[in-house]
C-alpha cells in the first residue's frame, strides 16, 4: 500500500503514575495481560501493514519496548524502534525520525489506541481525495473513558470541556475546522473563508480525535521543517493544515516535480490515476475554490485537502491516556469489546488460563480473566476484573472491577474494588482497597483500608 | 396569550389550539412599506409596493401568491403613501374577492416593522398563526407544508413562535453578496430540529472568522453552520410574535432586533425554526439589484404561474415567444427594429426603426424612437425615448422623456417625469428626480439610514474609492440649484450619499463592472496572502493550553490598560482637532466629557490626557533648543490654560498631571526631561498646579525606588523653596 506506519508509543507518561514505572513504560502497560502496544501492532498486522517505526520517548523506555517487540514479533513484523528525547511532543518525535520516512504516505498512530477501526478505511479516504492529511474521528464512546470517571459529576456533563469541536463539510468527508474543547474559551471561531467556499459546515462536539492520521509525507516533512515551534500533531500540525487548506503554503507542486524527476514512468501513471480518481467524483469545494470565482482564476489558488474518516458508532476506539481509561479499557476488552482481546472466551464468558488454580467455592464471574499460573484460595469472588500471571491470592478475597497485574500477592480476606494493582505488589491480610492505584513493588500492610488513594514506592533515582 | 385576547369568540387554552387553528381562517400581514430608503428617489413619489415589476405592481405578486397559497384574510399595513396603496387596491378590485378579504391598516407614524406590528397588535385582528411578509415578496411556494410543520411544533412546544422560510442560494465568493444584492448571511441551524440558533446578516467582513457562542454546542452535539442560504423574508408567526413586539418596544427591525433578540434571550426560551424550500421560488425585492434579479427570474419563468403571459392581476396580456420574449398584442414595432432575448414589451408601446432592445422590460404606452439601443433596462409606463438614445442597465420610471441623443450609463435611475436633455450623458449610478435631494434624512429614515452608513465597513473594497471619487466629482459639478440634466432637461441629480458611495455598484441594476470584480479579487487575494490573517485570531492551538483560563485576570487588566490608552488617544485627537479647527474651550470640554463617560474614566484621567496632549502640541511646534521648547510650552500653556484648569478642580488631579508629566519625560517625550523643573515652576506660576500638589507629589515619591525619584531630585531646590515659602507664610 506504500504506507509507512509510525507508532507513537510515548514514554513514561506522567499521567499514568503509578501504573507506569521505570520498568514498565506506557506502551507496555498490560491490557488483558498483553501490552497495550500489541493491540496497535496486531491490529495493523491484520490489515496487512507490517512496516512499523515505533517511536519511544527516552532511551531506557526505548530499550524496554524494543526488547519486548523483538521477542514478540521477531519474524512477523518489520519494526524499527526509535528513541527520541522526552517532551519533544508528537511533532517533535516525527521531526526526529524525519529521515526514516520514505513512503508516499505516513500513517501516524498513537501507541495507546485500542480500536477495531480498520486503518485501511483511513488510508482509502486519504488516497481517494489525494489529501494532505486524513484524520480518524470516532464518536465519543458510550462508556466514556475520560468522562464517566468518578471525578465526573454533574458540572462536567454541563460543559463538555474535553470535547473536540470539529467542523465538517456536508458530505462528512472533509475537515473544515478543528479545535480542542479546552482551547475554545468563549466562542467557536470559524474561518469565514472556508465557510464561504463550502457553504455549509456541520459543527460537532460529539466526535473524538482518535489519534490516527494519514499524512502525505512531503506535506508532513515540510510542515515539520518550516514550523519549528510545532510540538503536537493534534494541537499544532493538524489545526494548521486545516486552517490553511484554502491558501496552502505547501509547495506541493515542487514535490510532485521532484517525484517526477525520480521516476518518470511511474509518476505518469500515478498522475493519470489520481486524475481519474478526482474526475470520477464531482469536484470538491477545494478544486472549485482553486479555480477562482469565474472558474478561471489567473493563477489557481493553492489548496490542500484535509479529510476525515468517521468511524461508525459500533466501532470501538479508546485511548489509554488516563488511569480511568486504563481500568475502563481492561474491563471493555474482556467485556463488551471482547473481540479485541484475541482470546477465546469460555462458555462462562471469561478466560481462565488452564494453569490457573482455583480454590473451593471460589467463583470467577463473566468478563473476567485469570492469567497463567495464578492461584486463588477458597471462597474468593472475582467480578469484571483482570488478574495477571503468577499471582497468589489467598482465601476470602473479593476482587471487583479491578486490574491486578503479574506476580501480585494478595493475603486472606482482602477486598479490592475499582483499583489497579501493579506487578509485584504485596497486599497483606484484610487489606481493603477502593478506587486505588498501587504502584509496582509496593507493600500494603495488613488490615489497612484505602479509598481513592494512589500508593507507590518513592522512586529511587 | 394574544390568541386568547385576540380570539374574541372565547377561545380555549393551548389544548384547544389545534381546533382553534382549524377554525381561524389563515391570516397574513403584508407590510406595504419597507421602512428603508433603498429605492429612493423613486419612493419619494410612489410607495415601493406599487412599483411595477415586469409591468405589474409588486404587491400584486404578493397578493396573488397569498391567495393561491390559501390565505383567506390579508391585512395590508400601509404607511408611506398609504393613500396611493389603498387607492390602488380599491381600483384593482383586490377588495372585492370572494374568500380572500383584504383589509388595510393605515398609519402615518410607524417608522419600522416593529411599530407596524405593535399597531396591528393593538387592533386585535390577528387570531391565530399568520404569515408575515412584506409587500415586495415574489413567491410561488406552497405554504401548507411549512404551516403544518409550524403547527406541529407549536403543539409540542408553545415557545416555537416563528418559522422562517429559507432557500438555497450561495453568496458570490467575490462580492460576498447574494444574487439579490443582500449581504451574505450566516446561520446556525440545528440539523435535527431545524431550529435557528444564530443569525448574522451583517457580519463584519474585516474579521476573518465568525464567533459562535460555545454554549451552542452544549445543548446540541451537532450544529450546522450555513452560508449558502438566503432568507426569503417569509415568516410564519404565532400570535405571540405581535405581543413580543409590544413587550419589547425597542424592537424595530424584524431580523436585526426581533430574530436576534429572541436568539440571544434565553430566559423566555422562544424558539425560531427554519423551513427550507427547494423547488419553489421565494424572494424579496430589497434593492435595485434584487429588482433586476427577480425581474429576470420572472421573465425566465422561475416564478410560474406569476409570469407575464399568465394573467393574475394588474398585468396585461402578453404573448410568450421564443427566446423568452413577451410581447403585448397591440404594439407598434418597426420592421427594422430588433427585440432581443428575454424582453417584455407592454401594450400600446411603439418602437421605431433600427432600434435594438434586449434583456429589458418596456412598460405600457411607451414611445421609443429610432436608432435607440436599450440593454438590460427597466422602462416603466408612458416613457418617451427619442431617437438615438442609448440606455444601459437603468431604471426609467413613468413619464420620463429622454430627448434625442441622450444616454444613460449603467446603474442610472430616472425617477418620475424626469426629462433628460439632448445629447446629455447621465453618469453611471446617478439618480435623477424632480425632487431635490432632501438635505437631512427625515427622522423616519434615520433609523435605517444609520444602519446603512454602518454598512460601509462591510464593504471589502477600498479600491473602488478612486473610481467613485471621480464619479462624485462628476455629479457634483453642476450647480444644484439649476436643473442638471442637460439642455431642456428637468430633474436633479442626487448626490451619492457618503455611505452609499461604495454600495452603489453593489446594489444597482447594472452588473458589477469587471474592473471592480478584479479589484475585489485582488484584495481578497491579498488578504489571503497575509500569513497571519486568521493566525492572529486562531493562534496555533498549542499556545492556548488548558491553562489559558488562568490568564483571564491578566487579560482583564490588559483590557483596562487598552481602554485608557485608547481614551488618551481619543482625547488627544479631540484636542488636535480643537487646535486645528479653532474649537472653543467649551466644546472641547463637552467632547472630552462625553469621551470620559463612554470610556468610564475618572476626571483625573481627563486631566492627565489633556495635559499630555497640550505638552505634545508644544513638542510638535518647531524648536531647536530646549530653550525654544520651553517657550513653546509657555505659549501653549497660556493658550490652553483655561481648559487645563477646568479639569484640575482638586489636588488629586494636579498630582495626576505631575505624574503624567513625569511619565512623559521618561517615555514618550524625553525632550522635556531637562526642562522638568522649569516647566513645573511655570505651571506653578500660572496657578495651574498648586504648591500642595507639588509637595504631596514629592512626599508620595519619597518611598519610591531611586530610579523613580529622578525628577523629585531635580526639583529638590524648587520644592525646598516652596516649603520655605509656605513656612514663611505660616509665620506671617
Amino acid at each position: 500500500m506504500d504506507f509507512q506506519v509510525v507508532v507513537l508509543a510515548g514514554g513514561f507518561s506522567k499521567s499514568l503514575v503509578p501504573l507506569v514505572s521505570k520498568d514498565v513504560p506506557k506502551a507496555l502497560l498490560p491490557v488483558a495481560n498483553r501490552p497495550v502496544l500489541s493491540y496497535v501492532l496486531e491490529h495493523f498486522e491484520e490489515n496487512n501493514l507490517k512496516d512499523f517505526i515505533v517511536v519511544v520517548e527516552g532511551e531506557s523506555a526505548a530499550l524496554l519496548v524494543g526488547g519486548w517487540i523483538s521477542n514478540a514479533y521477531v519474524d512477523r513484523l518489520h519494526v524499527e524502534v526509535a528513541a527520541v528525547p522526552e517532551d519533544v511532543g508528537t511533532a517533535g518525535a516525527l521531526r526526529a525520525i524525519d529521515r526514516h520516512l520514505t513512503a508516499k504516505d505516513i500513517l501516524v498512530v498513537s501507541g495507546d489506541l485500542i480500536s477495531d477501526i480498520p486503518p485501511g478505511a483511513v488510508a482509502a479516504a486519504h488516497r481517494r481525495h489525494d489529501a494532505a492529511v486524513t484524520a480518524m474521528l470516532c464518536s465519543t464512546p458510550i462508556s466514556g473513558p475520560s468522562e464517566s470517571g468518578s471525578s465526573g459529576g454533574k458540572d462536567k456533563a454541563k460543559k463538555p470541556a474535553r470535547h473536540n469541536i470539529i467542523g465538517l463539510d456536508p458530505t462528512k468527508q472533509f475537515l473544515l475546522h478543528v479545535a480542542a474543547g479546552a482551547e475554545v474559551e468563549k466562542d467557536i471561531r470559524v474561518q469565514k473563508s472556508i465557510l464561504r467556499a463550502v457553504g455549509q459546515m456541520e459543527i460537532r462536539a460529539d466526535l473524538m480525535d482518535a489519534h490516527m492520521y494519514a499524512f502525505k509525507r512531503t506535506v508532513l516533512q515540510e510542515v515539520l521543517n518550516k514550523k519549528e515551534t510545532f510540538l503536537s500533531l493534534r494541537r499544532d500540525v493538524l489545526p494548521y493544515l486545516v486552517r490553511s487548506q484554502l491558501r496552502s503554503e505547501l509547495s506541493q507542486n515542487g514535490a510532485v516535480a521532484e517525484e517526477n524527476g525520480n521516476s518518470k514512468g511511474v509518476s505518469d501513471s500515478t498522475i493519470m490515476l489520481s486524475q481519474l480518481l478526482t474526475n470520477a467524483s464531482t469536484q470538491s469545494f477545494h478544486e472549485l475554490y482553486a479555480l477562482g470565482p469565474d472558474g478561471s482564476a489567473l493563477s489557481p489558488r493553492k489548496t490542500h485537502k484535509c479529510c476525515v474518516h468517521i468511524a461508525s458508532k459500533s466501532n470501538y476506539c479508546v485511548r489509554l491516556n488516563s488511569i480511568q481509561a486504563f481500568s475502563d479499557i481492561n474491563r471493555d476488552v474482556i467485556g463488551d469489546a471482547s473481540h479485541l482481546s484475541g482470546y477465546s472466551f469460555s462458555p462462562q464468558n471469561n478466560i481462565i488460563h488452564p494453569t490457573a488454580e482455583l480454590g473451593s467455592k471460589t467463583t470467577v464471574g463473566p468478563h473476567c480473566m485469570l492469567g497463567e499460573g495464578s492461584q486463588m484460595g477458597d471462597k474468593c469472588s472475582v467480578k469484571k476484573s483482570v488478574i495477571g500471571r503468577h499471582c497468589r491470592i489467598g482465601s476470602n478475597v473479593k476482587v471487583v472491577n479491578s486490574v491486578i497485574m503479574d506476580h501480585v500477592t494478595i493475603g486472606d480476606g482482602c477486598s479490592i474494588q475499582g483499583s489497579v494493582v501493579c506487578s509485584n505488589v504485596q497486599l497483606q491480610e484484610r487489606v481493603v482497597l477502593r478506587d486505588c492505584q498501587v504502584g509496582a513493588g509496593y507493600v500494603v500492610s495488613s488490615g489497612s483500608e484505602h479509598k481513592g488513594e494512589s500508593l507507590a514506592k518513592k522512586e529511587k533515582q | 396569550m394574544v390568541a386568547k385576547k385576540g380570539g374574541s369568540k372565547g377561545m380555549g387554552a393551548a389544548e384547544d389550539a389545534e381546533e382553534e387553528l382549524a377554525r381561524t381562517p389563515l391570516q397574513a400581514i403584508i407590510l406595504a412599506d419597507s421602512f428603508t430608503t433603498k429605492f429612493r428617489p423613486i419612493t419619494l413619489e410612489r410607495p415601493k409596493v406599487l412599483l411595477p415589476l415586469v409591468n405589474a405592481p409588486m404587491i400584486d405578486y404578493t397578493l396573488a401568491w397569498l391567495e393561491s397559497a390559501g390565505v383567506e384574510e390579508v391585512f395590508v399595513f400601509c404607511c408611506a403613501h398609504s393613500k396611493q396603496v389603498i387607492d390602488y387596491l380599491d381600483k384593482s378590485n383586490w377588495f372585492g374577492q370572494p374568500n380572500f378579504s383584504v383589509t388595510t391598516i393605515e398609519s402615518h407614524n410607524a417608522i419600522s416593522a416593529g411599530d407596524a406590528l405593535r399597531l396591528i397588535y393593538e387592533q386585535h385582528v390577528i387570531r391565530g398563526d399568520f404569515i408575515l411578509v412584506s409587500g415586495d415578496t415574489v413567491s410561488n411556494m406552497s405554504l401548507s407544508q411549512a404551516l403544518k410543520e409550524h403547527k406541529e411544533r407549536r403543539r409540542k412546544d408553545s415557545n416555537a413562535v416563528m418559522t422562517m422560510v429559507i432557500k438555497q442560494s450561495k453568496a458570490s465568493p467575490v462580492t460576498r453578496q447574494s444574487r439579490l444584492g443582500t449581504e451574505e448571511l450566516f446561520m446556525v441551524i440545528d440539523p435535527e430540529t431545524k431550529q435557528l440558533l444564530y443569525y448574522e446578516d451583517r457580519g463584519d467582513n474585516l474579521k476573518g472568522y465568525l464567533s459562535l457562542d460555545k454554549a451552542l454546542l452544549t445543548d446540541n452535539t451537532s450544529i450546522s453552520l450555513q452560508n449558502d442560504k438566503q432568507d426569503c423574508y417569509i415568516d410564519i408567526c404565532s400570535p405571540e410574535v405581535l405581543s413580543l413586539f409590544t413587550d419589547n418596544f425597542d424592537y424595530q427591525h424584524l431580523r436585526r432586533d426581533f430574530v436576534k433578540g429572541l436568539l440571544v434571550d434565553d430566559i423566555m426560551g422562544y424558539k425560531i425554526y427554519t423551513h427550507e424550500i427547494h423547488s419553489s421560488y421565494a424572494a424579496r425585492i430589497d434593492n435595485y439589484r434584487s429588482y433586476h434579479t427577480i425581474s429576470k427570474d420572472i421573465i425566465q419563468r422561475w416564478t410560474y404561474p406569476l409570469v407575464p403571459d399568465v394573467q393574475f392581476f394588474g398585468n396585461s396580456a402578453t404573448k410568450l415567444e421564443r427566446q423568452g420574449m413577451y410581447r403585448a398584442p397591440d404594439i407598434k414595432q418597426s420592421r427594422s427594429s430588433k427585440i432581443g432575448p428575454f424582453t417584455v414589451i407592454g401594450s400600446g408601446t411603439s418602437i421605431g426603426n433600427n432600434t435594438e432592445i434586449s434583456n429589458s422590460v418596456v412598460g405600457e404606452c411607451c414611445s421609443i424612437g429610432s436608432n435607440v439601443t436599450i440593454e438590460g433596462c427597466y422602462i416603466w409606463h408612458n416613457v418617451t425615448i427619442e431617437d438615438g438614445c442609448k440606455l444601459k442597465h437603468s431604471i426609467v420610471c413613468d413619464g420620463v422623456t429622454m430627448k434625442s441623443g441622450a444616454a444613460l450609463e449603467p446603474g442610472v435611475v430616472l425617477s418620475f417625469k424626469v426629462v433628460i436633455g439632448r445629447n446629455f450623458l447621465v453618469p453611471a449610478y446617478s439618480k435623477v428626480s424632480l425632487h431635490q435631494q432632501p438635505i437631512r434624512q427625515d427622522s423616519d429614515e434615520e433609523l435605517e439610514y444609520a444602519d446603512n452608513s454602518s454598512g460601509i465597513t462591510e464593504s471589502p473594497s477600498v479600491s473602488g474609492t478612486l473610481d467613485l471619487l471621480n464619479e462624485e466629482e462628476r455629479t457634483e459639478l453642476p450647480d444644484s440649484q439649476a436643473y442638471e440634466v442637460g439642455d431642456g432637461g428637468v430633474g436633479f441629480i442626487w448626490l451619492v450619499s457618503e455611505a452609499g458611495q461604495e454600495e452603489e455598484w453593489r446594489h444597482s441594476v447594472a452588473p458589477i463592472p469587471v474592473d471592480k470584480l478584479v479589484a475585489i479579487m485582488q484584495i481578497s487575494n491579498d488578504e489571503a496572502d497575509l500569513p497571519n490573517e486568521d493566525g492572529a485570531f486562531l493562534p496555533p492551538s498549542g499556545e492556548l493550553g488548558p491553562d489559558s483560563i488562568t490568564n483571564d485576570s491578566n487579560e482583564d487588566a490588559e483590557d483596562i490598560r487598552d481602554d485608557s490608552v485608547i481614551f488618551e488617544r481619543e482625547v488627544e485627537a479631540t484636542f488636535q482637532r480643537a487646535v486645528e479647527e479653532d474649537v472653543t474651550d467649551d466644546h472641547v470640554i463637552l467632547e472630552v466629557n462625553s469621551l470620559r463617560l463612554s470610556y468610564n474614566m475618572a476626571s483625573a484621567d481627563c486631566a492627565g490626557a489633556l495635559f499630555s496632549s497640550v505638552m505634545k502640541l508644544a513638542l510638535d511646534a518647531p524648536h531647536d533648543s530646549p530653550n525654544e521648547l520651553y517657550k513653546n510650552v509657555v505659549s501653549t500653556v497660556r493658550k490652553w490654560k483655561k481648559l487645563l484648569k477646568y479639569y484640575l478642580p482638586s489636588i488629586d488631579e494636579e498630582i495626576e498631571v505631575i505624574l503624567k508629566f513625569e511619565e512623559m519625560c521618561l517615555e514618550s517625550a524625553r525632550e522635556y526631561s531637562p526642562l522638568f523643573v522649569q516647566i513645573l515652576h511655570h505651571l506653578y506660576d500660572q496657578d495651574i498646579i498648586q504648591e500642595e500638589a507639588i509637595l504631596d507629589w514629592a512626599s508620595e515619591k519619597e518611598g519610591a525606588e531611586e530610579s523613580d525619584k529622578v525628577f523629585v531630585k531635580q526639583s529638590e531646590k524648587f520644592i525646598q523653596w516652596l516649603k520655605e515659602a509656605s513656612e514663611e507664610e505660616d509665620e506671617d
